[in-house]
């Protein structure tokens, strides 16, 4: 792998930029991998990632239907934060914001980390104390958190309206200052040709259609490109979740929702934070192109079609006016939907299952593009060693029989 | 958006009901004999289907009751609307080939779709 540096950069400009390798390889399908991850969006490429780099499993493939990160990865609103209020959850959300801070550097590639601060507002009484408690809950496990009342808000994010004159007024709100965002396509990018470089090969355009099984234990899965034999299938498709694991006759909490977001036509730069409100019901951060990355709630009913409703739209963009007066005159450009799996805590799964060697990390919900490089690490993890490690714990399958569950509703950013 | 032929009021936009989820989830009869696992069956085990989806819905801003509909959750064709209490009744849907497949008209799946055309076109 050629390492990207500016002097390789002035080097091949110099040379009309045709000595560039090829960022990663386009190889046939071996008969048999000592571990195949089903999914090449940003989880399963991390999880590959890890499992090369820190277990030494280099005999593996990811496996995706597509192209690499052309579902979820490609279609969130990159938003990075790590300010839930349960321990079991600051574990593995602060995990994934350490090991986002030195990504790029560490994947040698431009993922555009720009930790430029995360608000989430409040309206009301109400949310003002629960929000006050979150940050001190944030505080105790080492989540940098802080609040700001109304003025301090205005400080921070000048182009937010905090008149007392609208329908909720901005009460304060709570500041995480290492949140922010990223470029996702980087980060898939990054991943994928880290791990190739390390041998593991990403078959695109190859559809798992079948997981083979003998007495109980995984031999293989079946695909478009014909059969793989591996002892170790991981499966991490997010809105596919209970597809794969119905292969296996295994069921899953989970329910497939369409999340729409949309953007904006690029502008100058307006808005120099991420902001968040749970009750006015929007977020939204300004990308480098500049143009407004804008999303919401999750369609109501279950679909696999990538694709929502007009009325959700309708109303995130009603909420945006209510805090952005200075948006009503912008135009949107695109609008899309990606289809996430719900958890009835709104926590992850990440566990074995009753098939020996078949994993599965999924459950993520609304909120998964933020804990992509920690998912992967801890999922690498419990793929290498058949144990999930102290993060990963909380997150198994048994919690939906004990009652153990980590409810983190009140922590997604919206309501969903 | 949908639009939801409702049995008592005929068809409606889909912003007057609201979502009940999965149908046909029978409450446990003997819950006191019921294990930890069996409950958390019942509780928090969906089937999650792509394809032909039986759900139920509530014409909350209408007729105020819940009925079924059969939906297809890889194209959000829908196929029929029937009530509480009936059974799904014998349809033709358009269901992708593979589990995980797309269908031809209905998936917002561009990757799929696009290299699938590619692929096509190459052959």
């Amino acid at each position: 792998m050629k390492r990207y540096s500016a002097l390789e950069l002035i080097r091949q400009g110099l040379t009309g930029h045709r000595g560039w390798d090829r960022v990663w390889r386009k190889p046939e399908p071996k008969e048999s991998y000592d571990a195949v991850i089903i999914g090449g969006g940003g989880h399963g490429l991390a999880t590959a990632y890890y499992l090369a780099k820190l277990h030494g499993m280099t005999n593996i493939a990811v496996i995706e239907k597509g192209w690499i990160g052309g579902g979820n990865s490609g279609r969130n609103t990159t938003i990075i934060r790590s300010n839930y209020l349960f321990d079991e959850s600051a574990a593995i959300y602060n995990h994934a914001l350490n090991l986002w801070k030195g990504l790029g550097q560490e994947l040698n590639f431009n993922i555009m980390m720009s930790h430029r601060g995360v608000l989430n507002l409040a309206h009301d009484e109400g949310e003002m104390r629960q929000l006050k408690r979150r940050v001190e809950a944030n505080r105790l496990n080492g989540v940098d958190s802080e609040w700001l009342d109304a003025k301090e808000v205005k400080n921070f994010c000048p182009s937010i309206n905090i008149s007392g004159d609208i329908r909720y007024p901005v009460l304060g709100g709570t500041l995480q200052r290492s949140g922010g965002v990223n470029r996702h396509d980087g980060v898939v990018w990054g991943y994928a040709r880290a791990a190739d470089a390390m041998g593991v090969d990403i078959l695109q355009q190859t559809e798992v259609t079948g997981i083979l099984t003998d007495s109980g234990q995984i031999t293989g899965v079946e695909t478009t490109r014909g059969t793989i034999r591996t002892p170790k299938v991981a499966s991490v498709t997010a809105g596919h979740t209970s597809v794969m694991a119905k292969m296996l006759d295994i069921r899953l909490p989970v329910e497939s929702h369409p999340l729409q977001a949309l953007v904006s036509e690029p502008i100058k730069p307006v808005l120099n934070c991420v902001v968040m409100s749970n009750a006015v019901h929007v977020y939204c951060s300004q990308s480098d192109k500049g143009e407004l990355v804008i999303g919401a709630g999750i369609d109501a009913q279950l679909s696999y079609t990538q694709r929502g409703n007009l009325d959700i739209i309708e109303h995130q963009m009603a909420s945006l006016m209510e805090l952005f007066p200075i948006f009503s005159r912008l135009r949107m450009m695109r609008q899309w939907g990606g289809i996430v799996d719900v958890c009835p805590d709104a926590s992850p799964i990440i566990t074995k299952t009753p098939v020996k060697g078949f994993y599965v990390n999924g459950g993520w919900g609304t909120g998964g593009w933020k804990a992509t490089p920690g998912s992967g690490h801890v999922f690498a993890d419990l793929i290498a060693k058949d144990e999930p490690n102290r993060i990963a714990a909380p997150f198994t399958m048994d919690r939906f029989v004990s009652g153990a569950l980590v409810a983190e509703h009140g922590a997604a950013a919206v309501a969903h | 958006m949908f639009v939801i032929d409702c049995p008592n009021c005929g068809p409606r936009d889909q912003s007057e009901f609201v979502y009940g989820g999965e149908a046909h989830i029978a409450r446990p009869t003997k819950s006191e004999d019921m294990t930890d696992a069996e409950w958390g069956e019942f509780v928090f085990m969906r089937t999650n289907t792509k394809g032909l989806f039986a759900e139920r819905w509530w014409h909350a801003t209408g007729c105020r009751k819940f009925f079924n509909m059969l939906r297809n959750t890889a194209t959000d064709e829908i196929h029929a609307v029937y009530r509480i209490g009936e059974k799904p009744p014998k349809v033709d849907a358009d269901l992708p080939a593979t589990p995980a497949g797309e269908a031809s008209i209905g998936s917002g799946n561009d990757a799929v779709k696009i290299m699938r055309a590619d692929a096509e076109a190459g052959s």
